[in-house]
């Protein structure tokens, strides 16, 4: 299905194939990262950010898209809702249900506490089910937690918060057992020893996958497990506003039927913003892996009561989105295929860079690549090539639908053969570095009974995160964040409910001159056309 | 705009890109979606649809965020379907053959009419692996429906009223957690770390100024 274009450079790749089998391509010295990052990766776009006016950010910037949220009022503000009716009463709400947020309520409701999860899709509709190659512990006899903690902070770029990305490494391997247990279905030797790969950045080989479903692996069985528990899950239905009380805590989330329209109201001791990232908000014209809600609303839930961010001006474009065909334009594919042996090609057969350098510096190799004609056109912009044949060569024939099946099924459903012929690919944007800051224990530290967990949280990764650390983030603070909420929860006594924040953030606004009737957080894409 | 074609949401005439996915076409129409609309890239299994080609009595099953949209197609999407899970124990449930009989006994009913596996928006052998199922032959049952998104377009064609995604998921959480082989390194990891044995190395790695970091980071062995 390739154009004729394509196919000539095609030969090109397969000339040079062989050659190139010969040689791993070097990896790049932190200087020439530096300058490559520099001056082309998109974090270093002054004109994709903006400054943020008010709030305890204020003066810093963020991506245009996120600012513009930031800077638009609650839907409260102009429609009162009558908080003493009460829908809901819990010990722990817990705000979405991807694989932060049922972790959270699995380990709230172990501890015994009465926890809910709201979530504006259905339970599992999240990046956490997308996740494909795998997730970070050290847990092999090379490696250990200090190992792990090395790779990510140097790939964070010296920015993670040292008691943050130490909760990540050293409870990885508790957090891996944690899964198996459940039921997870773990690659494993037939001697039980874990099948680990490398991923971009990692100097150990402790990527642990469930074939190219790693992230569907773990989500479904977080799903199996929050039902067979009894866990009341309300799904399509917002948290649109968090509810705080005259003592300065957060006292629950206003709640938003996606369906009906209708307001409600939940009340809780203790809550976990666990909403996930903001792909959606497509910054810088980036098409997106992310799931059709992952539109930064608990950024905004959390900035508007008072809550800071922390890194919200770094993004992760993922080095391989898909750039043909245009119908699966922007969707993810693994770095797993390059942890296999697939390397990155330009439109002239040469493998330009090591395939497995960190993201934002892959990412912006390939930019610097097609920003200087060496990437093949296609019909929604340019791209590289993943020579995906190499896989079948390395590991025999079979290799591609044994390890990365889903990858193949989505390429053969639109006449390409991976493992015949190499695919076009194009960075992608795919997570939040940045998020709502917390501390070592899972807390805000603006609101005392106010947890964070998943991607919503920033300063774990630092300036960019290495493959398989989300996965493993999602279920370590997950699982914290759920204990503490529920430990938590004992002790808090709430006040009188209110939303004056919203008033407040609103007079705020409009003496920073930026008055607006605009509302968020936006909660849904607008895809809808309705041109005439 | 090139290549248009005529497609029927919901019965409903639109003229729509060719080289759309029944999703982006919807959307391009002035839908917005809530319903029937999750992960956008086929893991999901949110945005499962009936359709069927005008002149052709065929009732077809995609995902409508991996198909693309063709002349002459009548779609419905399936918001929600009732598909029954059962509640259990994972900790009390143990991989027997009286499992699947207790929890899912209708799969004992099956006719072999294969309706399942024509329906599987991923080509998966769905009747196979409820054959496995009945056996109580786990692993080749987990193996068989490993790539199921849970689309539930199977069930909705099961004259048997089978749930098959739930039984998917069953075996597959039998074997995880009670048949496939125990992890030794990971066993010793985790009780290495309890007992404390890298807090100092943590705790020092943690206080070292940047320059030092950098200098160990861009030393670092890398393992071939």
């Amino acid at each position: 299905m390739f154009t004729a274009d394509m196919l000539e450079s095609i030969k090109k790749v397969e000339a040079t194939r062989e050659e190139r089998m010969k040689t791993e391509p070097r990896r790049m010295t932190a200087e020439e990262k530096e300058t490559l990052l520099k001056e082309y990766h998109p974090d270093y776009r002054a004109d994709g950010f903006a400054e943020i006016k008010i709030g305890p950010n204020k003066g810093q910037k963020a991506p245009k898209e996120l600012t513009d949220l930031l800077h638009s009022n609650s839907r409260l503000l102009k429609t009162p809702v009558d908080l003493s009716k009460v829908d809901y009463e819990t010990d722990v709400l817990v705000i979405g249900g991807g694989g932060a947020g049922s972790s959270a309520a699995i380990e709230a409701n172990e501890a015994g506490a009465d926890v809910m999860i709201v979530t504006k899709l259905r339970i599992g509709d999240a990046n956490t089910m997308m996740a494909e190659g795998g997730i970070q512990a050290a847990d092999k006899e090379n490696d250990s937690p200090v190992q792990h903690y090395l790779d990510a902070f140097g790939g964070g770029h010296f920015a993670a918060r040292p008691e943050l990305l130490r909760r990540l490494v050293m409870e990885a391997p508790d957090a891996i057992r944690w899964l198996n247990d459940l039921g997870v279905m773990f690659d494993k030797e037939e001697d039980g020893r874990m099948v680990t790969t490398h991923g971009g950045g990692t100097s150990r080989k402790r990527m642990h996958a469930c074939k190219d479903y790693s992230g569907a692996e773990i989500m479904r069985n977080l799903r199996d497990e929050v039902l067979n528990r009894n866990i009341p899950v309300i799904e399509f239905t917002s948290a649109v506003e968090l509810i705080k009380d005259d003592k300065g805590q957060v006292a629950g989330a206003v709640l938003l039927n996606m369906e009906t329209g209708d307001y409600l109201v939940a009340k809780a001791k203790t809550v976990v913003i666990a909403t996930g990232g903001a792909g959606r908000l497509h910054y810088q014209n980036f098409p997106t892996s992310n799931h059709y809600g992952a539109t930064a609303d608990g950024l905004v839930l959390g900035y508007r009561c008072g809550a800071p961010l922390l890194y919200q001006d770094t993004i992760q474009y993922h080095p391989t989105g898909v750039a043909y065909p245009s119908q699966l334009f922007g969707a993810l594919v693994t770095e797993k295929v390059r942890s296999l042996g697939a390397m990155l090609v330009n439109k002239d057969g040469e493998a330009y860079a090591h395939p497995l350098e960190t993201r934002d510096v892959s990412a912006s190799a390939i930019i610097r690549e097609c920003a200087n004609g060496r990437g093949v056109d296609t019909p929604l912009g340019s791209g590289v090539w993943l020579d995906t044949p190499m896989i079948e060569i390395l590991g025999g024939e079979g290799t591609i639908e044994k390890r990365i099946p889903a990858m193949m099924r989505m390429y053969l459903n639109y006449g390409i053969d991976m493992r015949k012929e190499p695919i076009l690919v194009y960075p992608t944007l795919h997570y939040q570095n940045g998020g709502l800051e917390i501390g070592g224990d899972g807390f805000t530290k603006a609101i005392p009974n106010l947890l964070v967990a998943g991607e919503a949280v920033g300063g774990i990764h630092g300036r960019n995160r290495l493959m398989g650390n989300s996965l493993l983030d999602i279920i370590v603070f997950g699982r914290n964040a759920g204990k503490a909420a529920a430990a938590k929860a004992k002790s808090v006594e709430l006040g009188a409910m209110n939303l004056d924040h919203i008033v407040s953030y609103a007079k705020e606004l409009e003496e920073a001159g930026l008055a607006t009737d605009a509302v968020s957080p936006l909660l849904l894409p607008k895809y809808a056309r309705h041109e005439r | 705009m090139s290549n248009l074609v005529n497609v029927y949401f919901f019965g409903k005439k639109y003229e729509v890109p060719g080289e759309m996915t029944i999703m982006t076409a919807m959307e391009y129409a002035g839908y917005t979606l809530s319903r029937g609309c999750g992960c956008r890239h086929g893991f999901c299994g949110a945005c499962a649809t009936i359709y069927r080609i005008k002149g052709d009595n065929t009732l077809r099953t995609c995902l409508a965020c991996q198909k693309q949209v063709e002349d002459g197609m009548y779609v419905a999407s399936i918001p929600f379907f009732p598909t029954d899970k059962r509640i259990y124990d994972i900790n009390e449930t143990k991989p027997t053959e009286k499992v699947m009989m207790e929890l899912y006994p209708e799969i004992y009913s099956c006719i072999g009419c294969n309706a399942c596996t024509n329906a599987c928006t991923q080509d998966l052998n769905v009747m196979q692996y409820i054959a496995y199922a009945q056996r109580g032959e786990y692993e080749k049952c987990a193996e068989e429906s490993f790539d199921c998104v849970a689309c539930g377009c199977c069930s909705v064609r099961c004259p048997a009223e089978i749930s098959h995604p739930m039984v998917g998921l069953l075996a597959r959480r039998m074997v995880g957690k009670y048949i496939a082989p125990e992890t030794e390194h990971l066993h010793t990891r985790v009780e290495e770390i309890n007992k404390g044995a890298y807090d100092e190395l943590i705790e020092s790695i943690m206080q070292k100024p940047i320059t030092e970091m950098k200098e160990l980071y861009n030393t670092r062995e890398i393992e071939k």
